[in-house]
């Protein structure tokens, strides 16, 4: 099995289009939509949590591609400056999948990039800055 | 006061840090000695017990002599990158506000604001020896004809910027909720509605404060990690209360005693002062703090023995009371629930949220202990003590 967030972005042309359905009717993957959202020239912006077997995540994916969607991984979206991070975990307040949590008994604040959204609450939270929304990497992610 | 079994003078403990003798342990060290030996082996063994704390401290400030331009200037008004220092001192010194935001910040015009920077950050930018913009305007006196001065400058630049906070190392603070509908944005960070969350901010049994929770042994003259370098207490801080209620062990079970603290700023590390912005309320500065608690006797001991299980403070709705100064407690919870992830109010568990930094504080520990060990640090002993409970 695999789970991912995947970020979705559809051109104006893909989005009248049934992709999500065909995706976990063609290629029995399970969906969460955990944000969707048409943009003033038409184009689509969606955050998805797609799972299914290694195989059928593999072939989804090429599907959303030949339909022209752009799509990045989520969890590399969001990164932290381990730098000026200071554990204090004022970003634990916001963080509605805990993928910013405290871990017990040392209090440190662990960031767990397969858990985020990417809804970036943290972003203006966190007092230092230390959250940043950064450019994603995707080649390794289609390999 | 009563008379002790043991009985330690500062100039017993100094001496045997100078011989490396010395035996030091954070507090958090401390808890465990003091259970299994009692405190009056322990106050044999031990002779310091080191704390710290890491958290926004927001009465907290730089006094910066920037040296004279030519031609003179007496420098009524100046800004360090854009945010605005108090310049009614002498010509050319200003004190500059950890809260202090740049002055085209559009502060809470689209709320919540951001507070992206402000004199906390100058304070950081300076330490990290970042280049700083500073622009003064003058009137103009004869003596001080100049009306206008600018430059970039560098903490080296400066022939003194000293770090002077009215207010740090608060002993105990409110646990914040809130019991509206609606997410709120305070200085206790955000606060989801129908108490989503409760904040709270100490160190609990590291705090410095905590350790000696009657003052018997810091006041004017103790010397103290301050932002990664030394510094002393100088004074009470604004609003120490002393008679603040207390358990039977004397540690306060509300906001209580307060420190007012200097240093300068020239030894200090950007990594313990670190410009802070919370969102909806403005800057600050999120401070590293560490005070050496000597062992003079077996009081000294069994205080810093403390645990987080002893430590209590008071559950404070951040909406509606707070705001209109009424002081009502939700409960009373104690640091060892608050750290165990959720606390239950009114029959509700809500998920608890640190904004001081256990990892930080008990670096700061571990950094005090280790410049006593290697006999770089020795305790200044108070000219006099801080006031305490009657």
């Amino acid at each position: 099995m695999q789970s991912k967030i995947l970020i979705l972005r559809f051109p104006a042309e893909a989005s009248q289009k049934p992709l999500v359905c065909n995706l976990a009717r063609s290629f029995e993957l399970t969906f969460n939509i955990l944000h969707a959202q048409i943009l003033p020239r038409k184009e689509g912006l969606m955050v998805l949590e797609l799972s299914g077997t290694r195989e059928n995540f593999r072939k989804g994916l090429a599907y959303l591609e030949s339909e022209g969607i752009d799509v990045q991984n989520a969890g590399q979206e969001i990164t932290r400056d381990e730098s000026r991070c200071t554990h204090c975990g004022a970003c634990t307040a916001v963080c509605p999948t805990a993928a910013l949590y405290v871990h017990r008994p040392d209090m440190a604040v662990v960031f767990d990039q397969e858990k985020c959204s990417v809804c970036e609450l943290c972003v203006p939270t966190c007092p230092t800055r230390a959250m940043c929304v950064t450019a994603t990497k995707t080649e390794k992610f289609f390999e | 006061m009563g008379t002790f079994e043991v009985n330690k003078t500062y100039r017993e403990i100094n001496d045997r840090i100078a011989s490396g003798r010395a035996v030091v342990v954070t507090a958090e060290e401390m808890i465990d000695i003091v259970e299994n030996d009692g405190p009056v082996k322990a106050a044999q063994r031990v002779d310091v017990v080191t704390t710290g704390t890491f958290a926004p401290m927001c009465s907290s400030g730089a006094f910066i002599n920037f040296g004279h331009a030519q031609p003179t200037i007496k420098a009524s008004k100046t800004w360090f990158n854009g945010v605005p220092a108090y310049g009614g001192l002498a010509a050319v010194d200003c004190y500059i506000g950890a809260t202090e935001p740049t002055e085209e910040d559009p502060l809470n015009k689209v709320y919540p604001g951001n507070f992206n920077y402000g004199g906390g950050h100058v304070i950081e930018d300076l330490v990290a020896g970042k280049t700083v913009h500073m622009r003064s305007e003058g009137y103009g006196t004869t003596c001080y004809p100049n009306r206008f001065f600018e430059k970039d400058l560098t903490l080296a630049d400066l022939p003194q910027a000293l770090l002077c906070n009215p207010r740090n190392g608060y002993q105990n603070y409110n646990c914040a909720i809130n019991t509206t509908k609606k997410t709120i944005y305070t200085y206790m960070g955000t606060l989801k509605p129908r108490m989503g969350n409760a904040n709270y901010c100490s160190a609990g049994a590291l705090s410095p404060l905590m350790n000696d929770p009657c003052y018997r042994t810091i006041g004017l003259g103790t010397r103290i990690f301050l932002g990664g370098g030394v510094g002393y207490v100088t004074w009470w801080g604004t609003q120490h209360k002393p008679q603040a209620p207390r358990t039977e062990q004397g540690v306060p079970t509300t906001p209580a005693g307060t420190l007012f603290v200097m240093g300068d700023m020239k030894q200090m590390k950007p990594e313990w002062l670190r410009g802070a912005s919370m969102r909806g309320y403005g800057c600050t500065l999120s401070l590293g703090l560490g005070i050496p608690i000597p062992i003079l006797n077996e009081e000294m001991a069994r205080f810093t023995g403390v645990k987080d299980s002893d430590i209590f403070t008071q559950v404070v709705d951040y909406a509606m009371d707070y705001p209109n100064g009424v002081s009502r407690s939700y409960g009373q919870v104690s640091y060892e629930e608050l750290k165990s992830g959720s606390i239950t109010v009114e029959g509700k568990v809500i998920p608890t949220v640190p904004l001081s930094s256990m990892v930080r504080a008990r670096e700061v520990a571990f950094i005090l202990k280790e410049w006593i060990e290697r006999g770089k640090f020795f305790l200044g002993e108070p000219q006099f003590l801080l006031p305490g409970p009657s």
